[in-house]
């Protein structure tokens, strides 16, 4: 029913005059005849009220948990209001790519702000504008360390299920290995890093694991550069308000997911991606960088720098053919960051870790529950139950909460933030031992 | 302007987290970072200042006409940010139970009816997270189609020399060399030049169409069979869909797979670089080889699971979601009718802005165009020495953002100009009197060009000292 068009019967009429063709028809005379659709089979157009209803029927058939105990890639951290009334601001939301510096240093020095805050987070000295996701970020990263002699990418079997997917996929595309090192209790295995190849070109680790652990990322680091090839780390970027940076233990890349930054669950995306590598690596870096210069008058500004990198000027010879990437989540990042400053960051990495300790404490107290893995983790873990674990989720879910993320059947990956109270985590442990005192 | 760290003073925080309710633990010093990151501290006042203020010396497509060639710039809706953004959607875990999201899968699963309706396709993939993105997810699918059948040899992507920088790369990336066709005096694909480079090491072709030039390539049925025959797959690039849609699908011309642009054809907004969508729709028998998971019915609901021969993940979950509920809630606005009104609405605005200009400024090829047309400006930097560059900045003065310069590559001192079908005629009208004025100044003082902008927030930038001298951080 709507088109969002701005011209009248009347001047469609005035605008056909002064191209002199009577009908619109006529503009698509160059279209084969046969080709031309009579009518596509699609609904008819409805007012706004309509949409608004419609699509609000739809959302109220998704279930909104009062309670989430999930993370496993997608976190559910407190965002500050404003992080939302600035991200709305119409400028940012409905601009393109700064292309034209002059009239869009707001976004440009957004982006170099949010650049200099990556690098803050991850000890790196350079960040670009941003990536997809986390998952595509480190495929990104992988393909800025292969070179012809160095062809063999190696992931640890301790990341994120889709991160380990995304590179199979990026590297079938590349025609690449990829190899998988195992991991032992948890944690990436190093003597299985010590056996791979002299055509490794690097070597990616999740920290904290998708299991939540810490790795001993310096001593990988360390296995990784003897054999010559590049350390990648993908971050949470929450941790690193309190833990070692990727720069700290030896990484030459860092990336990460940064949804946990301000952006909503929102069923998977738009989320952000980041990149952050040492200086020597700066131009091999794919996608956005805003770099300061000076304008003719000598002020400061800012612009899309080292272009000569990108697809628009080096077409098949680009590493990267990424374009549009996450520009407004990388704002959101950047509000985020601002509004918690580098206390709030720490308090919410702290606060999260904390709460995740304490889960951990009352639930392994219930008999039947115990830690999978010994080490050291963050702010998730995974743990055994003595009911199937779909049998618990559902008790959980009949109480507005949404528990951790089943591994297997008797082995759940649970996860705490900021946002869970320690009322809400002596509830969830009540509703627990109630199921299982029913179940046994 | 001062950086948000130079407004930063120590011992300034806001009061957003409680006091922790249980005991804090505590890490081994080894595990813990050495220094703090140096985050701005700043009052929420002074944040959200900092924010207007940024704002203010930015330009989108609520600031004034954006017409961008090949970018699409028009108005997104604000029903479509008011739906992305209800909680029933914000507030959804991607690895809830199937059983409790049946809302956002139905909104994929709608949405994909809708889209492959439109482009004349059987099945789509809400993956990709932008236009290069789905360039970068349909060649693989071409790869593993080629593959599986054994076809090894099949190793060449055909480009057209005028397409978008992101076609050669995004099929280089999968391992294909590509092979550069050149575009016929009318701007179309140049059949005989196709014709020679067709064999059996072809594994496809990517077109847009209408092309760059802003031309739909009347010879397109003979293209795509000529590929068709030699064995090769043909790739439509959905980056100028918005001429078309509801009007003739790519499905019917011989496209086997496409990528749309969410940002561009269907109203969603582009954020100043994204979030996008680049969603592939493919047809039945390339459907097997859709990045996993797609949707399937249970006997009761809608779940996930992967194709058979599924390609795997391009990133991690199910794409840019609340990008596609805006996408569908323009959908669902327009409905049929509507589609159609802004696809001919655009072309109709194309042709009536070029009408407008072409008295004075040189047109790449003459005639009707689609959605945009390419102005070169060769004659009057010959004439003047005023380029494609200053008419751009020339333009920053007027309030208008600039057309696309230097693109298609096979233009010279190109200007490549799409209005859009949500622009109205008098908008159209002011904007050609200052393309007009312009014109004129550069015969009468080109140097006032050479020196514009003069009224936006900076002059031009010194763009070889920022790639000589890096700078990408703030120095504390």
């Amino acid at each position: 029913m709507g088109n969002y068009l701005d011209a009248t019967a009347a001047d469609q009429k005035k605008m056909l005059d002064q191209i002199g063709v009577s009908s619109i028809d006529q503009l698509y005379s160059m279209v084969p005849e046969q080709l031309l659709v009579d009518k596509l089979v699609l609904p008819e157009g409805l007012s706004e009220l309509e949409v608004r209803a419609a699509i609000e029927e739809l959302a109220a058939k998704n279930l909104i948990f009062k309670n989430i105990f999930r993370g496993a890639g997608s976190y559910d951290h407190y965002i500050p209001a404003i992080v939302s009334q600035v991200t709305a601001k119409e400028e940012f939301v409905t601009a393109y790519t700064p292309y034209q510096a002059e009239i869009s240093q707001g976004i440009l020095q957004a982006i170099f702000e949010y650049q200099t805050m990556i690098c803050e987070l991850t000890g790196m000295d350079v960040a670009n504008a941003s990536a997809y996701d986390g998952a595509s970020a480190a495929a990104e990263a992988a393909a800025m360390c292969r070179d012809k002699k160095r062809r063999c990418v190696c992931i640890a079997a301790t990341c994120h299920p889709d991160t380990i997917e995304t590179l199979k996929t990026y590297c079938f595309a590349a025609d690449c290995e990829l190899t998988i090192i195992p991991a032992t209790d948890g944690l990436t295995d190093a003597a299985a890093l010590s056996a791979v190849g002299e055509d490794t070109a690097c070597l990616i680790v999740q920290q904290p694991n998708f299991y939540g652990l810490i790795e001993d990322a310096s001593s990988l680091a360390e296995i990784i550069h003897q054999k010559g090839g590049k350390f990648v780390i993908s971050c949470n970027p929450i941790a690193l308000g309190i833990l070692a940076t990727p720069a700290e233990v030896g990484a030459d890349i860092a990336v990460g997911e940064g949804q946990p930054l301000g952006m909503p669950l929102s069923f998977g995306g738009p989320y952000l991606g980041f990149m952050a590598c040492k200086t020597s690596f700066a131009r091999s870096l794919p996608g956005r960088i805003v770099g300061e210069t000076t304008d003719a008058n000598g002020n400061r500004a800012f612009v899309l720098t080292l272009q000569a990198r990108e697809q628009h000027i080096k077409r098949e010879k680009a590493a990267s053919s990424i374009c549009s990437n996450q520009a407004l989540c990388a704002l959101t990042a950047a509000v985020y960051l601002s509004a918690m400053g580098s206390g709030g960051l720490r308090e919410a990495a702290e606060q999260s870790a904390a709460k995740a300790h304490y889960l951990a404490a009352q639930l392994c107290a219930i008999e039947g529950f115990n830690l999978v893995y010994g080490g050291e983790f963050f702010n998730e873990f995974a743990a055994t139950t003595p009911v199937a674990a779909d049998i618990l989720l559902l008790k959980l879910e009949k109480e507005g909460i949404l528990g951790g993320y089943p591994l297997d059947y008797h082995t759940i990956l649970w996860c705490a933030t900021e946002k869970n109270s320690k009322y809400d985590i002596d509830h969830l442990i009540a509703v627990i031992k109630k199921a299982v005192s029913r179940c046994s | 302007m001062q950086l948000i760290f130079e407004k930063s003073r120590e011992g300034i925080s806001q009061s957003i987290l409680p006091v922790c309710d249980v005991a804090k633990y505590q890490f081994a010093p080894q595990l813990q970072r050495q220094t703090a990151p140096r985050l701005p501290q700043v009052s929420e006042n002074e944040l959200s200042r900092h924010y207007s203020q940024l704002a203010r010396r930015s330009f989108g497509v609520n600031s004034g006409f954006y017409p961008l060639g090949s970018c699409t710039m028009k108005y997104n809706p604000k029903i479509d940010e008011e739906m992305a953004a209800l909680s029933g959607f914000t507030a959804i875990h991607p690895l809830q139970p199937p059983r409790t999201v049946q809302g956002c899968m139905q909104v994929l699963e709608l949405t994909g009816k809708l889209l492959c309706e439109i482009c004349g396709m059987d099945d789509m993939t809400f993956q990709p997270s932008a236009g290069a993105h789905g360039e970068f997810t349909g060649m693989m699918m071409i790869k593993a189609y080629h593959r599986l059948r054994g076809d090894l040899g099949r190793t060449k992507i055909i480009v057209p020399d005028s397409a978008h920088g992101t076609n050669p790369a995004s099929a280089a990336m999968n391992g294909f060399s590509i092979v550069n066709v050149p575009s016929a005096a009318d701007g179309c694909v140049d059949i005989e030049a196709l014709k020679s480079v067709l064999g059996d090491d072809v594994a496809g072709l990517m077109l847009t169409n209408p092309n760059t030039m802003g031309l739909f390539d009347k010879n397109i049925l003979q293209i795509t069979r000529l590929v068709h025959d030699a064995g090769g797959l043909n790739y439509y690039d959905g980056a100028n869909l918005n001429a078309i849609m509801g009007v003739v699908r790519p499905g019917d011309m011989g496209f086997d797979l496409i990528h749309l642009n969410l940002h561009k054809t269907f109203a969603t907004p582009h954020g100043g670089g994204g979030p996008g969508s680049g969603p592939v729709g493919c047809k039945k028998f390339l459907a097997d080889f859709l990045p996993a998971p797609v949707l399937y019915h249970t006997c009761c609901a809608l779940d996930f699971a992967a194709p058979p021969q599924s390609i795997g993940k391009v990133r991690a979950f199910w794409g840019n979601f609340l990008v596609i509920v805006k996408a569908l809630t323009y959908l669902l606005t327009l409905g049929g009718e509507g589609v159609k009104q802004a696809a001919q609405n655009a072309v109709l605005n194309a042709n009536y802005f070029k009408s407008l200009l072409e008295d004075d400024y040189d047109l790449a090829v003459p005639g009707i165009c689609m959605h945009e047309f390419v102005l070169s400006l060769e004659r009057l930097k010959k004439e003047t020495g005023v380029t494609a560059l200053d008419i751009a900045k020339g333009l920053l003065d007027c309030g208008v953002h600039p057309p696309t310069i230097y693109f298609p590559l096979i233009v010279h001192e190109a200007l490549m100009i799409e209005p859009t079908e949500t622009e109205s005629p008098e908008t159209m009208d002011e904007a050609a009197v200052c393309f007009k004025k312009l014109y004129k100044l550069a015969y009468k003082d080109p140097a006032s060009l050479h020196n514009s902008p003069q009224t936006t927030p900076i002059r031009r930038p010194d763009e070889v000292a920022a790639a000589r001298n890096l700078r990408l951080r703030y120095r504390f």
